[in-house]
């Protein structure tokens, strides 16, 4: 079935390819970049981020090889609002944020596509690695077919409503290939660097890109059980797990590593401890979305966690309730950082998502 | 079915424009060389450069061609700025009109950022005139301390004629630059009768090629170049001169001029056409800057509760080419300076298009404009509300 779709254009390789081949699907394709920073910088550094100036040009230049219509839409205020704001207050709250979901959560398949729908466009067309399949439950999101690529996880923060009007025409295929794909269809961008850590910070130092923005924050890094060890200045360059740069300087008992097991942003303190410390079994996260039949309620029910963006399934319980997930881990996890996104797995379909609120 | 309403940004060029370029562009020869071949594009282009000075009411040797509007624009304010600042150190300031083109904004703008220019922006009324008592009022008082003043000709976003004769008499010796570049060849362009110092024109608004413009600056008068080297042009504006572009700018500017009055009536009328016809679906549009003395062919409206980048991709669709006024340097819509300028709200300003007529436009097009002009709107008021 032929749809009008907008093709959202990074001016990565994926994006253009997920737009051609949309084009040869038969879609009608109208490429747009979105301009998330109002002051962006004008060249791209190595594989650092991206929304350069330069990455709006080889976006245009795609578009026009592919012989599709280009235009830029400003998203730089709703960017700014949605993500790099929620990211800052994150941090200050303790918790460790994940600003790619937030952005396809807020922008790609929120700001975006609901432009694009009030517009005649019936969906969004994106580079991800993610399947959507049509499956007894319905259209259903999947594991994308390259595994080092999988985007899934980045991606189920989105409900079926926007899923819907969701294309990931990638997901089938592995990244090697795309790239020889773009060559073929003399897409200038064929072998751009993949782009990698957070796009609105350029110099890649998160600590000292927060650190510009919440200022110095001193307060006291101490042991399970309270004793002052050290002294921090500002918790939010902490995160759960860390164990280098916590500078100590009272050694612990028989030399044993230590590692930041909490952080508690109202009184500003970071505790550390030992690795066991670290493990946790049971995750509880809040502000679920089900990217396709929510599960049934206080039913415990076997699938596969994740928490971060390419970190391994782990096997688990889980009860979904009316406002909260439960998860028990068959093997605990070491670290895991509240804000962090959870991902629930039946096999390779995406089941939902939430937030961690608390872990044990 | 196609239908073009950006004229304003560059228009289809005129057939003997074409012929005059692609006869000239077979012609070997320099204009400086000294040589048989050399001496008969000298000629040509001297003859173009007639052309153009009668056309434009100069003398041919007030002629200078460059590459570009935006070029002249830049070899006025700088080479100006510098010469007088020159001579007296205490001339730094720049006076414009609030709403200039960027292509003298922006020099302006860099002249304060890296040669200590000060800026004085003359504010502009409601209907996108110049204020002529508050532009008094700067020269009053900053009389001996002013390196130039410029104010465009027409404005190229709202069509307005700015009263430049008046400016000229109120800038006494200080030296006035007028931005032309949309009025000569369309209205009554005559730089003598109007006693500024330069003005700028430009090839491809009225139908000749892209890449070829004129500066027209008052003999004796010498500003300080930007480029060096060969000496053409005065001294003025060195590099090969581009015979070809230059004689069909001629051709294009003749013809233009041969047939001013009956294509200024014809757009005038197509231009109401198009407003009328508009109306008639969506009632509550506005007209920005609808006062005379105006060009003939620039319909500036504002389409309340939409945004001007969703209204443009959408008439694009249906074959229909708009213009959202300028972008940023990634290509971000912002809300028109002009229109600011005018006391236009932002909101209102991001909800404005500017439809520009030339010579090919027909009423058919105007129609097919006004048959997909309701369901456009429509859908960008709802892609505006869901914010």
């Amino acid at each position: 079935m032929s749809v009008r779709v907008i093709a959202a254009m990074s001016g990565g390789v994926d994006s253009a390819v997920a737009a051609a081949r949309a084009v040869e699907q038969g879609h009608e394709v109208v490429g747009v970049h979105l301009a998330l920073s109002s002051n962006p910088q004008k060249y791209r550094s190595g594989a650092r981020g991206c929304c350069t100036i330069e990455d709006s040009h080889d976006a245009r230049r795609a578009a026009d090889v592919i012989g599709i219509p280009f235009y830029i839409w400003d998203m730089a205020e709703e960017f700014h609002d949605g993500v790099v704001e929620n990211f800052l207050s994150e941090y200050a709250a303790g918790r460790t944020p994940n600003p790619c979901l937030r952005c396809n959560e807020k922008i790609k398949f929120a700001a975006v596509l609901e432009r694009a729908r009030a517009l005649g466009f019936d969906a969004v067309v994106t580079g991800h690695y993610a399947q959507m399949r049509e499956t007894d439950l319905g259209r259903t999101m999947h594991r994308a077919e390259d595994p080092l690529k999988d985007q899934s996880y980045v991606l189920a923060v989105l409900n079926k409503e926007q899923l819907d009007g969701a294309l990931f025409p990638l997901g089938d295929t592995h990244k090697e290939e795309v790239r020889k794909e773009a060559k073929r269809r003399g897409l200038y961008v064929a072998n751009k660097p993949d782009s990698h850590d957070i796009c609105f910070v350029p110099s890649g130092n998160n600590a000292s890109w927060l650190h510009d923005r919440l200022g110095t924050q001193a307060g006291p890094i101490v042991d399970e059980s309270g004793n002052k060890l050290g002294e921090h200045q500002g918790a939010y360059t902490y995160t759960i797990g860390q164990r280098r740069g916590l500078n100590l300087t009272i050694p612990a008992d028989g030399g044993v590593p230590r590692y930041v097991l909490k952080i508690e942003p109202v009184s500003n303190t970071v505790v550390v401890g030992s690795k066991e410390s670290l493990a946790v079994s049971s995750i509880t996260g809040e502000n679920s979305i089900w990217c396709g039949p929510k599960p049934v309620e206080e039913l415990p029910l076997r699938g596969f966690a994740q928490i971060r963006a390419h970190g391994q399934p782990l096997p688990c319980t889980y009860i979904v309730s009316a406002d909260h997930i439960s998860v028990e881990l068959d093997d605990p996890l070491l670290g895991l950082a509240t804000g962090q996104g959870l991902v629930i797995y039946d096999e390779d379909r995406v089941v939902g998502s939430a937030t961690v609120s608390a872990t044990a | 079915m196609s239908s073009y309403f950006d004229h304003a940004a560059t228009t289809p060029m005129s057939q003997v424009a074409i012929d005059a370029l692609n006869s000239q562009i077979l012609k070997l020869g320099n204009a400086s060389s000294l040589h048989t071949q050399g001496r008969s594009v000298r000629k040509d282009v001297e003859e173009a450069r007639e052309t153009l000075a009668r056309v434009a009411g100069c003398s041919p040797s007030e002629i200078i061609f460059t590459g570009s509007g935006t070029e002249s624009n830049n070899l006025a304010v700088k080479g100006f700025y510098w010469k007088r600042n020159r001579e007296d150190s205490e001339r730094n300031i720049i006076v414009i009109s609030a709403f200039e083109h960027h292509a003298v904004l922006d020099p302006v703008e860099w002249l304060e950022e890296h040669e200590g220019a000060h800026i004085i922006q003359a504010p502009v009324t409601s209907d996108g005139v110049i204020d002529l008592e508050a532009l008094a009022q700067i020269i009053e008082i900053n009389r001996n301390r002013i390196a130039l003043i410029a104010v465009m000709h027409s404005n190229n976003e709202v069509g307005t004629i700015q009263p430049i004769h008046e400016v000229v008499e109120l800038a006494g010796d200080i030296p006035v630059h007028t931005d032309a570049v949309q009025s000569f060849g369309k209205v009554t362009f005559n730089f003598q009768e109007l006693g500024v110092t330069s003005a700028t024109l430009s090839a491809h608004k009225i139908g000749g090629p892209l890449g070829i413009a004129v500066l027209i600056l008052q003999r004796g008068i010498d500003v300080t170049p930007i480029l060096h080297g060969g000496g053409q042009e005065r001294d003025i504006r060195s590099g090969t001169l581009n015979a070809p572009s230059i004689v069909s700018f001629a051709a294009a500017a003749d013809d233009a001029d041969r047939h001013r009055a009956e294509r200024g009536e014809r757009i005038r009328e197509l231009r109401s056409y198009l407003i009328d016809s508009l109306r008639s679906v969506i009632p509550d549009i506005r007209v920005n800057g609808a006062v005379e003395p105006s060009l003939p062919g620039i319909a500036n409206l504002t389409f309340p509760g939409t945004e001007s980048d969703g209204l443009l991709l959408l008439l694009d669709a249906e074959g229909i080419a708009s213009s959202t006024g300028s972008a940023c340097s990634a290509g971000v819509p912002r809300p028109s300076h002009v229109l600011l300028a005018m006391g236009i709200s932002e909101r209102d300003a991001r909800s404005s298009l500017r439809f520009s007529l030339g010579a090919t436009n027909t009423r058919a097009e105007i129609d097919h404009l006004a048959s997909v002009i309701s369901s456009v709107v429509e859908r960008a008021r709802a892609a505006l509300a869901r914010k």
